[in-house]
Order: structure tokens, then C-alpha cells, then sequence
């Protein structure tokens, strides 16, 4: 309990990893809510990266969550992109109302 | 040690409540505000944990960048009241209940794998190799990054060069009625359009604006 092992990062990944995929499941009103919902859980994978390249000792880890950093980055600036490209389309970017393609 | 358990108790509880924060709270400037809140704990985990230079890359990117583009759009679409009601749509019933299972079955699942490796203790007993070399992370990450992961690296630059360049192309237009100056056009006049002469008659003046 009070030694910090590796089981303690993984398990806080773990947490925030979930929370961002009940944030997607149960938000219906805010895609952009739903894009930080995604932001919450690329930092959940770098929170296990992280914490396995410092117990391994192995820097491979950090480097890829350098990569994951870059891509979250493009994946964000694009996403809001379009959502603002959506709603100066049809003025809402409430997600009950986005169903123009059915399904 | 212990003051390392209360840094990461502290930070952890801090991070996890804003996580919930992020997806529960009802105004989304607010959700945008928790976000940072979450970035900046995380990045401190990982500057204690001895990854400062992707701590600190965290906090730039994360914190400096995307978070502030985050509330940047939000402010501009207005949309920050749109979130008011969280259950309250009637056909909104049903996936709440899916949603939840699949999300804990997910949580139990990465449990379960992280206690698995309870069974196999010699896989945690590699001593912390990094922290005991003499030169800092950044440097041995600088090390590795620029040699070994060189073509990554280019890669990853490649994607944000395509990101920067897509999300330009997507909110990129045209608006009607807006005077622009036209380099072009400025520099392709000839004399012979700008400049007429005339021959003036005495007593009759010249009518120019016809």
C-alpha cells in the first residue's frame, strides 16, 4: 500500500481508461465531450507506457508515448475541425441530433 | 518512499475525480477547465515518477495546445449550456445501462490482467535500471529518439504536417462580399487600361466617370 509499485500506475490507468469510455457511452449531448472522452484515454495508454518503460527500465516506452502524444495532437486539431466545419453546416453539434446518416 | 505514496495518492485521486468531472459535469467550459486540471496531475505523476521530459512535453503540449484549442472552440461554437439535461431525453434510457456494463467489464478486465501479474513476481523484480545511469532523461531519451526512431520521428512529424494541413483545407472558405487586395491583379495592370489620352477641344471640356 505504501510502497508504490508498478500495480498502482496500471490500476490509475485503468480508472481513467474507463471513465473516458463511460464518457463516451453515456454522453449524448456534446461531441466535443466525446473528443475529450478520447483525450482521457490516449492518456490512460501513455500512463501505462510510461509507467512500464520506468519499471522496466526500457526508454522504448517513452518514445512511443512521444508518438502518441504527436498523433493525439493531430487527431484533436482535426476532430475540432470538422465539428466546427459540422456545425457551421447544420448549427448543432448536439449528438442526438447529428443523424443524417441513419443507423 | 512514503512521501512518494502521498505525491501519488494525492495526484492520483486528483486526476481520477477530474476525469469524472470531465465527463459529468454539466457545462462543458468546465469539462474543458477539469481536462487541464487532469493533464496537469498526470504530468506530475510522470515528472515524479522520473519521466520529466515527457512531463514537461505533456504540460506543452497537452495543457499549451490542445486544451486551449478544446476551449477555443468551445467558447466559439457557444455551445457550452448545450449539455444542460444529462438523462433527460427519453430514448436516452436504454444505452445508459449497456454503456455502464461494457465500461466496467472493461475496467474488471484491465484488473484482472494487472493482478495476474501477481502470479509471475520476478517480472517486477528488475531493478529501476534508468534511474541509476548518470545522464538525465531527456538526454538519454534525446539519445535514442534521433537515432534509433529517426524514421518515427519523421513520420510523426509528417502527421502533424497533414493534420495542420487538413484541418486548414476543412475550415478554410471563401466568404462573398469581402474586398480583398489581388497581388495578381495589381501587378498584371497594363498603361493602356489605367491611362487614356484625349485630345481636349477648347470650349467643350472632357466628360469623365461616363
Amino acid at each position: 500500500m505504501i510502497e508504490i509499485s508498478l500495480g498502482h500506475y496500471l490500476t490509475l490507468g485503468a480508472v481513467i481508461f474507463s471513465i473516458g469510455v463511460i464518457g463516451i457511452f453515456l454522453n449524448r449531448k456534446n461531441i466535443i465531450v466525446i473528443l475529450m472522452s478520447i483525450e482521457l484515454i490516449l492518456l490512460a495508454v501513455n500512463i501505462n507506457l510510461v509507467a512500464f518503460s520506468i519499471y522496466l527500465g526500457d526508454l522504448a516506452g517513452q518514445v512511443f508515448t512521444l508518438f502518441i502524444l504527436t498523433v493525439a495532437a493531430a487527431e484533436a486539431a482535426i476532430g475540432l475541425a470538422i465539428i466546427v466545419v459540422y456545425f457551421r453546416n447544420s448549427g448543432t453539434i448536439r449528438v442526438e441530433e447529428i443523424d443524417k446518416l441513419k443507423g | 518512499m512514503i512521501a512518494h505514496a502521498i505525491f501519488f495518492y494525492v495526484f492520483s485521486i486528483i486526476a481520477v475525480v477530474s476525469a469524472i468531472m470531465v465527463t459529468a459535469s454539466k457545462n462543458t467550459v468546465h469539462s474543458v477547465f477539469f481536462l487541464i486540471l487532469d493533464f496537469i496531475s498526470i504530468s506530475c505523476l510522470f515528472i515524479m515518477i522520473g519521466a520529466e521530459f515527457l512531463g514537461m512535453i505533456m504540460l506543452i503540449v497537452y495543457v499549451g495546445a490542445v486544451a486551449v484549442l478544446f476551449l477555443f472552440v468551445v467558447m466559439m461554437l457557444n455551445v457550452a449550456q448545450q449539455k444542460n439535461q444529462w438523462f433527460a431525453s427519453k430514448d436516452s434510457s436504454k444505452h445508459i445501462p449497456v454503456g455502464l456494463i461494457i465500461s466496467t467489464l472493461i475496467f474488471f478486465e484491465i484488473i484482472i490482467v494487472i493482478g495476474g501479474w501477481k502470479y509471475k513476481p520476478e517480472i517486477f523484480d528488475i531493478n529501476n535500471s534508468i534511474a541509476q545511469t548518470s545522464i538525465s532523461n531527456t538526454h538519454s531519451l534525446g539519445q535514442i529518439l534521433y537515432t534509433d526512431y529517426i524514421h518515427v520521428f519523421q513520420v510523426s512529424g509528417m502527421i502533424l504536417l497533414v493534420a495542420m494541413v487538413g484541418a486548414i483545407v476543412l475550415t478554410f472558405r471563401q466568404r462573398s462580399g469581402v474586398k480583398r487586395q489581388s497581388y495578381i491583379k495589381q501587378i498584371s495592370r497594363e498603361r493602356t487600361e489605367g491611362v487614356e489620352i484625349l485630345e481636349v477641344q477648347s470650349n467643350k471640356g472632357v466628360k469623365i466617370d461616363d
